[in-house]
């Protein structure tokens, strides 16, 4: 069995894909973080506490993950999608019915969706009652309040696109809202000064029409897709290195 | 079924039991951190993480990252396998279901237009919100408490934060789900949910209350009054009291930090006044410009 295993990792191919032996010395545990893409993200050395699970309940990293799930699932389903009112309904009842593993995909991707949200309120929770956002991270605080507000529009932007009754109204309400914006709105106060009417106000922006229709949900879709998940992704990077630059996760100073 | 059950058992409202379960749960412990690091400091030892040393990141935490992974991976999948992603009929611009709710993380939002108009309750309101969250670091002076859970060296920021996440958020967005049902109308769980249910609440304007028309000069200097009033005095009686009691922390906070928090804090607490008030003493509106395009009420 060691033979085999000292062959593989002998192997020419291994060698180029792992670059270099693991053995357990400081110098290789430091170098098994900042030697991989993936887990530099990292700092090589932590603080104990950071550790804990009972200090950050892992919060952050469970929306992140729950994020990269989501990414995953929101792929796969794409694969089967269309965008327009005649097809949307009916790609769904195809997931159901003739799509390999196609319930289990849409049910991941909902349910995920609503655990990220859950989660990230939680997150923002522990930040708070941990009072780190408090020097030097106070900016980092303002990144992940933005994040948690993509994080909804995420989710509302997926409601629509099922095209069922459910999403359809769930949408028809909140987009309402934006009717009543003051100034912009055309239901709400001072826009008659704007001249403004159902067919130029934001809740026109936000749908492409004056209803809900084939235009809001390609918008919904590409929003959705697409340009909330970009922008969430540029704000992520900068939450993870803020955290970084900061010191790490908080912890007390040392009197 | 009992309509409890059945609302409960609602695939999507499944994840508000689990929400409930969870933020209690994190709740508790964190109360329960806090108070024990309080009780720490009081006896003169150190908090928990402020003696600490470095370790490792691998493996120590990408062991523990790796696990939680798969932790929510498998609880993921369970509850996947488990309950269906709801799918209802095709959706149909002429049929309005009744109730018609938003998703549930805006239920708190929608709750809200109960007891506002929507340019408050649906833009203004939360945009307060967010800029009020972005406000927080730079608005708390209070250097302790940083990197550790406390209560006792935080009490004024906790308690308002904990009102606002608990009260005004989770607790609203749990009515909209389980205690709305058609016409918006409050369902108690064990009441059948009734679409031809109707309730006659004859709501008045405050003004009305002492016999002035809400849309007259009259009504609408009676509404200046009580809402510039709340907001003036609701701004100037701390200060007249932090000034008397502690005036070194109004020096260290500074003026315009000392308006910008007073001024979110009176506009959070304008919303259970509002409440009550609508609940209780049926007040439709407390201030109407009745001379606004579109109409500006409080």
């Amino acid at each position: 069995m060691n033979e085999l295993f000292d062959k593989v990792k002998k192997n020419l191919i291994w060698k180029s894909v792992f670059r270099r032996d693991y053995r357990n010395t400081v110098r290789d545990r430091a170098l098994a973080i900042f030697g991989n893409v993936f887990l530099h993200l990292h700092p090589v050395k932590v603080r104990e506490s950071a550790v804990k699970l009972r200090y950050t309940w892992g919060m952050g990293g469970i929306t992140f993950f729950a994020f990269i799930i989501l990414t995953i699932t929101g792929i796969v389903l794409m694969f089967y999608y269309h965008p327009t009112v005649n097809l949307a309904y009916e790609d769904m009842k195809d997931l159901e019915f003739q799509v390999p593993y196609g319930v289990i995909s849409r049910n991941l991707h909902r349910w995920a969706a609503h655990f990220m949200v859950i989660v990230v309120m939680i997150h923002m929770f522990r930040v708070f009652m941990t009072g780190s956002y408090k020097a030097p991270r106070q900016f980092n605080w303002g990144i992940g309040v933005i994040l948690l507000v993509l994080t909804f529009l995420l989710s509302f932007t997926g409601y629509l696109l099922p095209w069922d009754q459910l999403g359809f109204w769930a949408i028809t309400v909140g987009t309402n809202m934006g009717a009543a914006t003051p100034l912009l709105g055309y239901q709400g106060p001072f826009s008659e000064y704007l001249h403004i009417t159902p067919y130029n106000d934001v809740r026109f922006a936000l749908l492409g029409g004056a209803t809900v229709a084939g235009n809001a949900l390609l918008r919904s879709y590409i929003w959705h897709c697409i340009a909330i998940p970009v922008i969430a992704l540029i704000l992520m990077v900068v939450h993870f290195w803020r955290v970084r630059k900061d010191g790490g996760i908080s912890r007390p100073q040392s009197n | 079924m009992n309509p409890f059950i059945k609302i409960i058992t609602q695939p999507d409202n499944i994840a508000i039991v689990i929400m409930i379960f969870m933020v209690s749960f994190f709740m508790v412990w964190a109360f329960q951190q806090a108070l024990r690091n309080d009780k720490l400091r009081l006896t003169g030892y150190a908090v928990e993480g402020e003696l600490d040393n470095d370790v490792d990141t691998y493996k120590p935490l990408v062991r523990i990252e790796m696990i939680i992974s798969l932790v929510v991976m498998v609880g993921l999948t369970i509850w996947s396998v488990w309950v269906d992603a709801p799918l209802e009929e095709i959706a149909n611009p002429t049929i309005t279901p009744n109730p018609a709710k938003a998703p549930w993380y805006f239920l708190g939002l929608q709750e809200l237009l109960v007891y506002f108009d929507p340019w408050l309750a649906g833009v203004v309101l939360p945009t307060l919100i967010i800029v009020g969250l972005l406000a927080i670091p730079y608005i708390d002076i209070n250097p302790k408490g940083n990197g550790y859970y406390t209560f006792s060296e935080r009490k004024y920021a906790i308690l308002t934060f904990s009102f606002g996440f608990f009260i005004l958020w989770l607790l609203l967005i749990v009515i909209g789900v389980f205690f709305r049902g058609p016409g918006w109308l409050w369902y108690w769980p064990w009441q059948e949910w009734d679409t031809q249910r109707v309730v006659f609440e004859p709501t008045r304007d405050l003004s009305s209350m002492i016999g002035i028309d809400s849309r007259s000069w009259g009504g609408f200097i009676v509404g200046m009054v009580v809402v510039c009033g709340y907001f003036v005095a609701g701004m100037v009686a701390p200060y007249k009291y932090f000034k008397k009691k502690c005036p070194e922390f109004l020096e260290q906070l500074g003026m315009t930090r000392y308006l910008i928090t007073a001024f979110l804090f009176v506009t959070m607490m304008s919303i259970p006044i509002k409440m009550v008030l609508r609940l209780v003493f049926l007040v439709k509106y407390i201030w109407i410009i009745w001379f606004v395009p579109g109409g500006l009420n409080f």
